[in-house]
């Protein structure tokens, strides 16, 4: 019946006033249950709280950003922005750039951004356009299209021509799996910053600052005018052409936004993680985002910034909870690693079976 | 004037329609030009063996295409069932043929359950079913792990002897060996069947395309169908399939290197042969016209009283019983079953090879499968020997091809999205 539903864009706006009524989604039911039932759980097999609340904390503010970048992608109305990769790979270049002039601490970080940022503007226009020419199958293409530049990245971090031996493998060329950023000091150099201590738990105030400043910023833009087109759009592209907005042009913005939230957000995850991954590595990261942003109350059509943070605090709190408790309970099998594959992918598959459009 | 202009127009769109296959045979002649290291023989038993280990998981997608569910990625849930199928023969110490009966009955039937949820879900997610198989996918993947390593041991007790329980009884282990079919496993249990020679299996190929094709011309011809055959085309054909044939009397006469190469094994090939007629006839049946009209448009074929929702089902059922046997058929001429990683990947490298072949989301056939499979692999080949002539390093080559898999899948679904969404714009306007 999609063709019948083919310009069933008022069922998002008749969905979008009913979660409004229904208030908290299901998925944010279930998995904010599962993760109070983990936590009781923990108590009782004798967890520290304090180093699991401080561990859920640090790890929302590292992958927060990376969340934040699917809220422009699913406004605009191309789906989340299963081509996180894209940006990622543009924020790593910009970091082993940095490296490479061999920049230390603030600097780095700071450069590593400012290198990043345009980049991500100039590749994310490319993608945004490519996902204009690619309606009603964004998020197959979208995907394909991340996988393809990881692997053609792949390449570049081997015939890359850095020299600075921080980063390079001991023979050969090209540049190492896993960059320690310990030896640029740029490990933890935001989580450190103004970081406290309220009993046992350590508040990295930097990161936490990082992360809302780029959610208010996000807030803030979808309350201009031309963050209101872009949401217009998304929601109902006929109307807003109607009303004579370039839906065209505000879908490449919104993509441009996002590859350029995934290029900073992977800097600032990298820093919290002390190590950058090159390589394989960002393949696979832009489904925990999106299942994070889902989680939240976020639909594949409609997402705030508010779904962003309630959904990486959920998200990662479970999983951090459920390492520990789970091999306490069950020693020897890597059950939490399974139940991330599960609840992750789960939960995009529920929200595809929530979107209602036809090609358009 | 007019038809120059046209002539003109559908060479670029042909050249457009087919530029996939296209950088593929570029590649990978361009892959023989550079690399010396490869010998005529080893390039052709790696080749065969590709072929005949991976075909039958290719012919898989087809039906799910025609049935307009695009590329059924969720194949990989087919392959999972058929893991699990051999995990039990091999617990049990099943082998040789009753072994091999027992998985593809087995397969079949835990397959034929997760086809039919997982086609419930395609029905959920109407217009975004790839997305949803890539995913579906990953979720079921999760699902294999927490069977394969935490059911079996902490729900089903199993000793913590058995060779392929991990030692501290939790789990299977990451290889397990699938014992050779001489000792009562499950290696090589269709390969040890009958094998014959590489050149004898080119001839009787050859030979067999060119009846084929003689065949149906007259079949045809003498139904008065004759509007269907193409002179050309049976003249390029037939001469292919005689050059075919000539290539392997050469190799037999010369004793060249091409006698070196592996033998190929007969069961599986027939096996193959057999999916293609499958796939051929099944196309000719009320069910097959269901599958066809539901592709051109459900709305029409619901209206026309289809039951859209169980052909699609259906389709999906069918698939993903044909994959558990594909992996079957792959693993036990692997030898070893890789629980956690054999299956991961077939789903692209099958979608890959379908496409290189020139199908498209919403058009596939048995040749664009088999031709596909053949450049596929010999691509795969190629590319860390050219990686390794031109730039020195093997790996470089490998990382190509995964680029050249991923790539392949974008630029195709890209394509051919974007020609559907300028013709609807065209209709509209």
């Amino acid at each position: 019946m999609s063709e019948m539903n083919g310009n069933g864009n008022g069922n998002n706006r008749l969905r979008c006033v009913g979660g409004v009524l229904g208030g908290i989604g299901l998925p944010t039911l279930i998995i904010g249950g599962f993760w109070v039932f983990t936590v009781i759980a923990g108590h009782f097999v004798g967890i520290s709280m304090s180093t699991l609340v401080s561990d859920t904390i640090k790890r929302a503010g590292m992958n927060g950003i990376l969340v934040l970048a699917m809220v422009p992608a699913i406004q605009s109305g191309t789906g989340p922005n299963f081509a996180l990769p894209i940006g990622i790979v543009c924020g790593l270049l910009g970091l082993v750039t940095a490296i490479e002039l061999n920049l230390m601490g603030m600097a780095w970080f700071l450069t590593s951004c400012a290198i990043a940022i345009p980049l991500a503007a100039i590749v994310g226009y490319g993608y945004g356009k490519l996902m204009n020419a690619v309606k009603g199958s964004e998020m197959t293409i979208a995907t394909y299209t991340g996988f393809s530049i990881v692997a053609l990245m792949c390449l570049a971090w081997l015939m890359i021509p850095f020299k600075n031996p921080k980063m390079g493998w001991f023979i050969g060329t090209g540049l190492r799996e896993t960059i320690q950023l310990d030896a640029v000091g740029g490990a933890q150099i935001l989580n450190n910053f103004l970081m406290f201590t309220i009993g046992e738990v350590i508040i990295p105030t930097g990161l936490l600052l990082t992360f809302a400043f780029f959610s208010f910023l996000v807030w803030l833009f979808f309350r201009s005018k031309r963050g209101i087109a872009i949401s217009a759009g998304g929601i109902n592209p006929k109307f807003a052409r109607a009303t004579g907005l370039d839906i065209d042009g505000n879908r490449v913005f919104a993509n441009v936004i996002s590859t350029v939230l995934g290029a900073i957000g992977i800097i600032v995850y990298s820093q919290s993680y002390g190590y950058a991954q090159l390589y394989t590595a960002p393949l696979m990261m832009a489904f925990p985002a999106v299942a994070a942003v889902l989680i939240g109350g976020a639909t594949a059509s409609r997402a705030k910034v508010s779904h962003v943070i309630i959904g990486v605090v959920l998200f990662q709190g479970l999983l951090t909870t459920a390492l520990p408790v789970a091999n306490e309970v069950f020693a020897g099998t890597d059950l939490s690693e399974i139940m991330r594959m599960i609840i992750q992918n789960g939960i995009i598959l529920y929200a595809l079976t929530q979107v209602k459009r036809g090609v358009q | 004037m007019e038809s120059l202009h046209n002539r003109s127009k559908g060479a670029g769109e042909w050249i457009l329609e087919n530029i996939v296959t296209l950088i593929f045979i570029a590649f990978t002649l361009f892959g023989f030009m550079v690399s010396s290291g490869v010998s005529v023989g080893y390039f052709f038993s790696e080749l065969s063996s590709r072929i005949f280990r991976n075909s039958f998981l290719v012919l898989s997608l087809i039906i799910p295409v025609l049935a307009g569910l695009g590329l059924n990625f969720g194949i990989v849930i087919g392959a999972m069932s058929g893991q699990v199928a051999i995990s039990i023969a091999r617990y049990f110490e099943m082998g040789g043929i009753s072994g091999l009966l027992f998985c593809f009955l087995v397969a079949a039937l835990v397959a034929a359950l997760c086809g039919y949820f997982t086609g419930k879900l395609y029905n959920k997610t109407r217009g975004q079913e790839m997305i949803a198989s890539l995913i579906v996918g990953f979720f079921a993947n999760g699902i294999y792990q927490f069977l394969f390593l935490f059911v079996v041991g902490v729900v089903i007790a199993v000793p913590a002897t058995h060779p392929m329980i991990k030692p501290d009884g939790i789990g299977i282990r990451m290889t397990v060996d699938l014992v050779p079919v001489k000792q009562g496993g499950l290696k090589y249990a269709l390969e040890n069947i009958y094998q014959i020679p590489f050149v004898h299996a080119l001839l009787i190929i050859a030979l067999g395309l060119l009846a084929l094709l003689l065949i149906r011309y007259y079949w045809n011809k003498r139904k008065g169908y004759g509007y269907r055959n193409s002179m050309s085309s049976l003249i390029v054909n037939g001469t292919l399939c005689l050059a075919l044939a000539g290539v392997a009397v050469h190799a037999m006469v010369t004793k060249s290197q091409l006698m070196m190469v592996r033998k190929v094994p007969v069961v599986t090939g027939l096996l193959i042969i057999g999916l293609c007629v499958f796939t051929v006839l099944i196309m000719k049946t009320k069910l097959g016209q269901d599958f066809r009209s539901v592709g051109q448009s459900q709305h029409t074929a619901e209206v026309s009283g289809i039951n859209v929702d169980r052909t699609r089902i259906i389709a999906t059922m069918i698939s993903t019983v044909l994959a558990a046997w594909g992996q079957i058929i792959y693993l036990q001429n692997m030898g070893t079953l890789n629980t956690y990683n054999a299956h991961t990947q077939i789903g692209m490298f099958s979608v890959a090879a379908l496409l290189v072949g020139g199908a498209s989301t919403s058009k596939a056939s048995i040749t664009h499968a088999i031709f596909g499979t053949i450049l596929f692999n010999a691509m795969f080949i190629m590319s860390p020997e050219i990686g390794q002539s031109l730039f020195g390093q093997a790996i470089l080559g490998e990382y190509f091809r995964t680029f050249m898999v991923y790539g392949v899948i974008g630029v195709a679904l890209g394509l051919h999205v974007w020609n559907t969404n300028k013709k609807s714009r065209i209709t509209v306007e």
